[in-house]
């Protein structure tokens, strides 16, 4: 392994200061950071490791109604927590699909965030990949791309970003705050992750040295506890990443949609907000066909990007099944296989 | 496995015989309590890390390595390159027998395939070596990689699997095909698979002079002996390899590797012990896996459902350097009557490591593309699947006329279905749905595997403390030798299993021959019976020879040998224990050699196979095609049942590699350089616990006279067969669609709404 520093900083500020100059990575729990290193896709010369950090493992609700993760809180604790569970049902779900529980145990909110594409070309350092290596070629755009991009992507990069979690958060407007140089701003997360244009090397707006401190939910996303589902379709009926997932929430009244969300997973660079799809879907009532048109929607931009044509026929039908789903009214409890098409069948209970 | 007494785990409770009980692992508490030391878990004194560059080219010739860079790298101690190794006795490229492979162990710069090895560091920690290995940055000259079923012009390999001919004809194919009034035309493909142990392939070497002791996972103790003798130029017993634990082996550990050789070669230019372990994606080459075929069957059948021809045409890939060829048509010659079969291979020569035996090589992929095709027939024929494979049940074995041994077949259907329910099947596809509205598909596969043995020799011991020894090189690879051959070893010295020490795991000890071929438990227990016979034959010889026992003149032919004491057979009242006999006549011990090997006569006169019949249940959701099997039933009829407990964590081990075929399984190759993309156990999908249903497994009744002393056909293989197709039929019953690529991927599945 190349030899690199490792420095654990008492404080926020002294952290960012650490991790500022180049070649500096932040460390969390490491379960993406430590497999590039060890592939070598990622060679840092200085780890600055946050986990010590304090108070940056807190959930808590703020005077407006909002609710603060620290980016430390875990995968796990955040979706156990029963409070956020009941309040907002599609981000348990999501976070309780990925990867397994003892990842789950110990990826943190600010890694899972900024966790790398799963591009096996990216992962491949004998491949030629912009995002590693700007500049030196796209070796996914006529590779083994099957499970790539179908919206947003250049022939630059077709990757997508593979987060579950980053799905629901990106459909109820979470806001991301950051510490950085020139001390804490906030973007939403929308605007957190990066399309590639042709700079794919750039995940995401983050500057060197900016830390996540905390993911915001505005008070208004608890306002669809009541009708928020996430739907994963993937290769084995766990551990495994989706080949398309859709966060949908829906505020329902008196019979009508007064307001909806959506998000895609798997299908592009950054999650994927279809904010078309939630324009049609004001003010009508929760039909097949309303569903099927926001599908349509959704998808009006999609192409392939290589063998990958059926994920877009498949979005379709996730979006009208998880907008079905959420339609139906959140479950009491998460089902044993999250976000799974199997949730409902009896038998399941490995997650 | 000398420093480990097995023997003192927790006592077993004994009903009668030591065979045929479902005794626990008696390695199992060594194992959950970390105790029991695999290969990589030795660190002898002074001990280096040895860690393989590898190549990142499928075709072409390293031009460069940075030796220095990776020298100047704090704790490297040397680098080995095709210019700087020590000197092998024999090139290694010469194939000094059938059952040894080329390996490539830096004798030139050329690549042939991605994953080869093409330098190896040794460095005082892991890190640093890893770190010598990624400063060699190796520089190449490329040349474009074959990759594919369809890579180049394609010949009919001399033989496929372990000699056997690449075509077989019997009967009339075509006149059979003309006759018929429903007819199957049809192409399956299977990809490349890789064995993917959970141990990966390691080694601890350490020379002394020229005595060479060696820590490894082998299938194959005394192969590995031979071709490290060979490779190295010093005698057999100058070796000592140690390998009483495998992770896993599934038929990637069965030869000594390239990399094995490495560790071995790593620690002679050195000077002192090395360590070298594989990572995971280095195991996507060097050490063998299951080749890609493409399968075209076609098939007749008369108005009455029954088949007038079955023809098995297999294409699957060698490498550039050397032959394996899956014999994946084989599978057509022993399921189902037809009065014409053909099966023939050929191949095409790819750059990748040379394929190699793969738990159930050419049965696995055979079978799932066989079973699907009578599935379709069946269909076709508008007849129940099981209903269709009984009326063309196989009387005798199809392609030679030979009778079985003994075939239990039919009564694994029955048991099968029964426990299933199959007969509440609608015949037609996508009749059935859940609650929640998901598909419900059920389907079919009957299984097969050769009952096969070896060659092994065992020693057997006993001793005046009324205790016994077993002594053979046999190999735990974690399906239960420990245990079941113990089992056969306390039965054989008239003993109970907790009087007798079993040892196993080790070169020095009596040939065990490979753990392969499902024929470990068959072969061993064969010579351990014998030499168990033989030395109660002395013993007895003692007793009976000798005025002052009551067994004088009892002849040996007349005493019997149980609970440590030998009984005169025409009255057992009469009998004297071992250690009576023993302390008599004034030795510490007797001590007997005996051998296990096939019987060629009773292999002309029968046909040797185990059978099962798998029933499947699967569900799809219909709009998202994604598939989860719910339930699997299988029935199967092995001989002799050794530990029913083992015996059915080998069938539920095998029906979960079926499940995995159908749905997870898959290298995926870029097509332009030949590199496998998902060499990794996140993104090279099995089973997880989720993805696996409740199992039935039923083993049915069989007494077979014929196959060898003990009537044991195996069970280490035999459950990947049967159990793919039957979730592959599985999955056309639920939607109606035939997926005849495998895995089966949910775009297959997503034309229907
Ligand atoms: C086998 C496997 C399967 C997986 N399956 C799934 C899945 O199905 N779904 C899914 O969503 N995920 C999946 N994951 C990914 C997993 O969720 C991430 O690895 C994890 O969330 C990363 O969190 P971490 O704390 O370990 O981050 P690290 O690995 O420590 O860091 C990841 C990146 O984030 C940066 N970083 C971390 N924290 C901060 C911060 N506070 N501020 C700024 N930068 C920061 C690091 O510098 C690094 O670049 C899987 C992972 C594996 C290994
Ligand atoms: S798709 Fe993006 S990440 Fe993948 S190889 Fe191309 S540039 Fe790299």
């Amino acid at each position: 392994m190349k030899p690199f520093d490792y420095v654990r900083p008492a404080s926020v500020a002294a952290a960012v200061a650490a991790a500022a100059q180049p070649g500096a990575v932040f460390l969390a729990a490491g379960t993406n950071l430590l497999d590039l290193m060890k592939g070598g896709v990622s060679r840092p010369d200085r780890l600055v490791d946050v986990t010590h950090l304090d108070g940056l493992d807190q959930i808590e609700t703020l005077g407006d109604g909002s609710l603060r993760i620290g980016a430390l809180v875990s995968n796990a604790d955040l979706a156990h927590d029963a409070e956020f569970a009941r309040s907002y049902p599609a981000v348990a779900e999501a976070l309780l699909s990925g990867a397994s529980a003892q990842l789950r145990n110990a990826a943190t909110v600010g890694g899972n965030l900024l966790q790398r594409t799963r591009c096996a070309y990216f992962y491949d350092t004998a491949s030629r990949c912009n995002k590693r290596e700007p500049g030196s070629g796209c070796d996914a755009r006529d590779g083994e791309n099957r499970g790539h991009a179908v919206l947003g992507w250049t022939e630059s990069c077709i990757a997508t970003h593979p987060s579950d979690f980053c799905v629901p958060l990106v459909a109820l407007d979470a806001m991301v705050e950051i510490e950085g140089r020139g001390g804490r701003r906030e973007v939403a997360l929308d605007q957190l992750h990066r399309l590639p244009g042709d700079t794919p090397e750039r995940d995401s707006v983050l500057e060197p040295g900016d830390l996540i401190v905390a993911v915001r939910l505005p008070p208004a996303a608890r306002g669809f506890a009541a009708h928020a589902r996430y739907l994963k379709v993937r290769e084995r009926t766990s551990y495994a990443f989706a080949v398309v997932s859709a966060a949908a929430a829906l505020r329902i009244e008196s019979g009508m949609i007064v307001e909806a969300r959506l998000a895609l997973g798997g299908v592009a660079a950054k999650p994927w907000r279809a904010r078309a799809a939630e324009d049609v879907l004001k003010n009508v009532s929760p039909t097949a066909d309303a569903f099927q048109e926001a599908a349509w929607r959704a998808l009006t931009d999609a192409k392939p990007s290589g063998d990958n044509a059926f994920k877009i026929e498949l979005a379709r039908r996730i979006v009208v099944r998880a907008l079905t789903l959420a339609a139906a009214g959140t479950p009491a409890r998460i089902p044993a296989l999250p976000a799974s098409p199997f949730a409902a069948t009896s038998g399941a209970d490995h997650a | 496995m000398p420093e480990l007494n097995l023997t003192s785990t927790p006592a077993h409770l004994r009903h009668g015989s030591n065979i045929g009980q479902p005794l626990t692992r008696r390695d199992g508490i060594l194992k959950v309590t970390g105790r029991a030391t695999y290969a990589a878990d030795n660190h002898p004194p002074g001990m280096l890390f040895a860690v393989m560059a590898v190549s990142s080219i499928s075709r072409g010739r390293v031009v460069s390595l940075d030796v220095a860079a990776a020298k100047r790298h704090p704790g490297v101690v040397d680098v080995m390159t095709h210019d700087h190794k020590p000197r092998l006795a024999i090139d290694p490229e010469v194939k000094t027998n059938p059952f040894v492979f080329r390996m490539e162990v830096l004798q030139s710069n050329e690549v042939r395939y991605a994953n080869q090895p093409i330098a190896v560091v040794i460095a005082e920690t892991l890190e640093a070596a890893t770190e010598g290995a990624v400063l060699l940055a190796p520089r190449y000259e490329v040349q474009s990689a074959r990759v594919g079923l369809d890579a180049g012009e394609s010949f009919v390999p001399p033989v496929v699997g372990v000699g056997n001919p690449a075509e077989h004809r019997h009967g009339d194919i075509e006149a059979g095909l003309a006759s018929a009034e429903k007819q199957i035309d049809a192409i399956y493909e299977t990809p490349p698979q890789y064995h993917n142990a959970m141990e990966p392939h390691a080694i601890v070497a350490s020379w002394d002079g020229d005595n060479l002791s060696v820590d490894m996972p082998t299938q194959g103790l005394m192969l590995s002996l031979a071709r490290i003798a060979e490779l190295f130029g010093i005698a057999h017993d100058k070796i000592h390899i140690r390998s009483p634990f495998l992770g896993g082996g599934f038929g990637s550990k069965g030869l000594m590797a390239g990399p094995q050789v490495l560790g071995v070669m790593a620690a002679k230019l050195v000077g002192k012990p090395v360590k070298l372990v594989l990572r995971r994606e280095q195991m996507y080459g060097p050490v063998g896996h299951r080749a890609p075929t493409r399968q075209r069957l076609r098939i007749g059948a008369d108005g009455e459902g029954r088949l007038t021809a079955l023809d098995h045409h297999a294409r699957t890939v060698s490498s550039t350097f050397d032959d394996f060829y899956e014999p994946a048509a084989d599978a057509s010659h022993t399921l189902y009557a037809a009065p014409a079969i053909r099966t023939s291979h050929d191949a095409v020569r790819v750059n990748s490591g040379t394929p190699l035996f793969m738990r159930a090589p050419g049965e696995a992929t055979g079978s799932i593309a066989l079973e699907s095709a009578i599935d379709e027939m069946a269909w076709a024929c508008g007849m129940d699947p099981l209903a269709f494979r009984l009326k063309n049940y196989a009387e005798v074995e199809p392609i030679t006329g030979k009778p079985f041994s003994s075939k239990a077949l039919r009564a694994c259907y029955e048991q099968g279905a029964a426990r299933f329910g199959w007969t509440k099947r609608p015949l037609r596809p996508r009749q059935m749905r859940d609650d929640a509205g998901l598909l419900v598909g059920w389907g079919m596969g009957t299984a097969t595997f050769p009952a096969l043995m070896f060659q092994a020799e065992a020693r057997a011991v006993l001793r005046r403390d009324g205790s016994g020894a077993m002594e053979i090189g046999a190999h735990d690879m974690g399906q239960g030798a420990w245990t079941a051959l113990a089992q056969i070893a306390a039965d054989e010295l008239g003993l109970d299993i907790d009087r007798v020490e079993f040892k196993a795991g080790s070169s020095d000890l009596p040939d065990a021959g490979i753990a392969g071929g499902s024929a470990h438990t068959a072969t061993a227990g064969a010579a351990i019976r014998s030499a168990g016979a033989a030395v109660i034959a002395k013993l007895a010889d003692l007793a009976t020879s000798d005025e002052r026992s009551p067994l004088f003149g009892a002849g040996n032919a007349g005493v019997i040998a149980r609970d440590g004491r030998l009984l005169r057979r025409d009255d057992e009242s009469r009998g004297e224990s071992y250690s009576d006999i023993l302390a008599r006549a004034g030795v510490a011990e007797v001590e007997a050699r005996g051998t296990g090997a096939p019987n060629p006569a009773a292999m002309e006169e029968y046909a040797m196979h185990a059978h099962g019949a798998v029933f499947a249940e699967v569900k799809v959701d219909p709009v998202l095609g994604q598939v989860r099997v719910t339930r699997m039933a299988g029935a199967f009829a092995a001989g002799r049942i050794v530990n029913p407990r083992m015996v059915q964590s080998q069938l539920f081990g095998g029906m979960i590699w079926g499940l995995s075929f159908a749905l997870h399984e898959e290298a995926i190759t870029d097509r332009r350089t030949g590199r496998i993309m998902n060499a990794n156990l996140g993104e090279y999908h099995i089973p997880v616990n989720a993805d696996v249903p409740p199992l039935d497994v039923i083993t049915v009744e069989e007494h077979d006279p014929h196959v060898n002393a003990l009537g044991i056909k195996g069970v280490g293989e035999i459950g990947i067969t049967g159990s793919a197709g039957a979730v592959a039929n599985a999955v056309w019953h639920a939607t109606g669609v035939r997926v005849r690529r495998f895995p089966i991927r949910i775009e297959e599945l997503l034309t229907r709404r």
